[in-house]
């Protein structure tokens, strides 16, 4: 009888800490456990008692890569729960925000992160000496995603100029022009990018996903959409809680998303592009295309190619909206506070990021919940490791253990957003 | 103004909300209005990719952060970084993908990293979310400030 363990204590190049375990038996894989040990953080039990309008930069706090999707999930939650609509050009400069993001966290993960797993590198440093040229394309992809977020957000990281109804401050048609020529530079550069990447070799390897994204009617989704799956889902961001479970596990200080048929689910790039692959521009259509990426794509080592072609989409976009934009009448719409219940659902470039708020009449938040793109694919990302490995036992153990770290980097995971929501319950006498 | 080629720039880098790895930016703010008024001086979080923006065209750079090894809390180490690397384990607690130690590995390997580049590292007592600096890293603040004052100006004076 033959044991074997595959145990990485620290993974690297991911976000936050967290490790793995997988245990084989005879040939089979009997296990296989995505711990994560990053302390839990609480934000929703420190949101709790603060007024409304604080929830923007709080929750933009809990993501140094994604904070733009916390404040936007966190926003329109707000504004759901305060009957407030925001449109127009208003609305297209959140969505040119959230270009920024995901250009930004995209590239580096592509560039930085995943990357070296594909070439043979230890990392981007060692990578770099040999991969000059495409380390530096990388870095200029993502300045460009950074000088939107600073030009719309305030600042590259945690930006601080989304408010409920608007924004503080409106960038200048001078402003924009003047991003719209990096912006230019930045998509000639994401469309190497999807030839680059594309062209890498992937373990050929598939599973039956449950897929979940939102869908908006005209729009390869960010802000706003309902949330769909392959699999016959279709529901309103406030119906989230009737069709999903999280629970504890003892391995992970995150909690652990599921169907509430008790399947597993995977949300991110790969689930965007499946279900929403003909709301693409042009452009990334066809650029998907010519690199062999067909309408709907399984094999998740083949995400770096999908998030390669979300950023050429969000450059493209950022594109569009620039040439389209007209000066709003003002930077926000007024707000009128109510006792009420508000829902949010954006697509964070790690997948749904789902957030629910209870206001008193007040606009001070009584009940605050966040369910983050990571927690979500935990059982996926389990599901995997035991899936692939399985077919691949005979490898020795330092090949097996680097498929594992690189399946696991699939999903870019972001520890540090997924704990922070551990339940505190407190007994009181 | 200096030409691309000649700017100076301090870069104080952490997390201020993370006890003394707010150290970095702590000197970049004291040192602001006593170095020549073309050193620039930044504060950043510390994420290489950008971090390698902010070196771009610059002749001369100054980066200040914490770091963890066995000296005690507010021990000052300087590293000239164009003649080793930074020892990676003790610049390795960054909350980032890839810490100060890879970008500049990073610069280096991309022929980016100025043709002066120095760190400045501050032993951390404390990494704790919330807390503000520790009393020996707050009292080695000042020494840093010193040393970088009088480094940046002899080099100013050098170069007339």
């Amino acid at each position: 009888m033959a044991t074997k363990t595959i145990k990485v204590d620290y993974l690297a190049r991911v976000e936050g800490e967290g490790a793995f375990k997988v245990v084989m038996r005879n040939g089979k894989v009997r296990s296989a456990e995505l711990s994560i040990f990053e302390p839990p953080r609480f934000f929703e039990a420190f949101l709790c008692g603060r007024a409304y309008s604080e929830v923007v930069d709080i929750a933009a706090r809990i993501c140094g890569i994604c904070p733009v999707a916390y404040q936007m999930s966190a926003v329109h939650a707000m504004e759901n729960a305060l009957n407030v609509t925001v449109d127009g050009p208003l609305r297209a400069l959140r969505r040119l925000l959230y270009c920024g993001e995901w250009i930004e966290s995209h590239t580096l993960h592509i560039y930085m992160l995943h990357a070296p797993d594909f070439l043979g590198y230890d990392g981007v440093v060692d990578m770099a000496q040999d991969h000059g040229a495409a380390v530096t394309r990388g870095l200029a992809l993502k300045k460009a995603g950074n000088e939107i977020v600073a030009l719309l957000g305030g600042r590259e990281i945690h930006p601080i100029n989304v408010r409920v109804g608007g924004f503080y401050k409106i960038p200048s048609r001078r402003a924009l022009a003047r991003l719209a020529e990096s912006l230019k530079k930045a998509r000639d550069l994401a469309l190497e990018t999807v030839t680059w990447a594309a062209a890498f070799d992937f373990p050929d390897r598939e599973r039956d996903y449950t897929f979940v994204a939102l869908r908006h009617p005209d729009e390869y989704p960010y802000n706003e959409g309902r949330i769909v799956s392959n699999r016959g889902l279709d529901i309103a961001t406030a119906d989230y809680d009737a069709h999903f479970t999280e629970t504890h596990v003892a391995r992970s200080t995150a909690l652990h998303s599921h169907l509430s048929d008790g399947g597993a689910y995977l949300v991110g790039p790969l689930a965007r592009y499946n279900l929403n692959h003909d709301r693409l521009s042009p452009l990334a259509k066809e650029a998907a295309k010519a690199c062999g990426l067909g309408a709907s794509c399984r094999n998740p080592y083949r995400s770096i190619v999908v998030r390669a072609v979300e950023v050429l989409y969000a450059c493209d976009e950022a594109l569009r909206i620039i040439d389209s934009y007209e000066v709003p009448a003002r930077p926000a719409v007024p707000v009128a506070l109510r006792a009420s219940v508000g829902f949010g659902a954006t697509e964070a470039p790690r997948g749904l990021l789902w957030h629910r708020y209870r206001l008193a009449a007040d606009g001070t938040i009584a009940e605050a919940r966040i369910v983050p793109p990571t927690s979500q694919n935990q059982p996926s990302i389990e599901a995997d490791l035991a899936d692939f490995i399985e077919g691949s036992l005979d490898l020795p153990d330092e090949a097996l253990r680097h498929l594992c770290e690189q399946t696991v980097r699939n999903y870019d995971p972001c520890i540090s957003c997924a704990t922070h929501f551990l339940r505190l319950d407190l007994e009181r006498g | 103004m200096p030409t691309a080629g000649q700017r100076c720039v301090v870069i104080g880098i952490g997390n201020p909300d993370r006890g003394d790895d707010g150290v970095g930016r702590r000197v970049a703010q004291s040192l602001r209005g006593r170095l020549r008024p073309e050193v620039e001086i930044l504060e950043h979080g510390g994420e290489a990719a950008s971090l390698l923006a902010c070196l771009e065209g610059v002749a001369a750079a100054y980066l200040i952060d914490a770091c963890l090894s066995d000296a005690p809390a507010g021990t000052v180490q300087r590293f000239d970084v164009t003649q080793m690397p930074l020892p990676l384990d003790r610049f390795g607690f960054s909350s980032h993908a890839i810490g100060l130690a890879q970008g500049v590995e990073l610069a280096r390997v991309l022929d980016r990293l100025p043709a002066r580049c120095v760190v400045y590292a501050v032993e951390a007592a404390s990494v704790a979310t919330g807390a503000g600096l520790s009393p020996p890293v707050a009292g080695a603040v000042e020494a840093v400030c010193e040393a970088l004052q009088a480094e940046i100006q002899d080099r100013g004076a050098a170069d007339d």
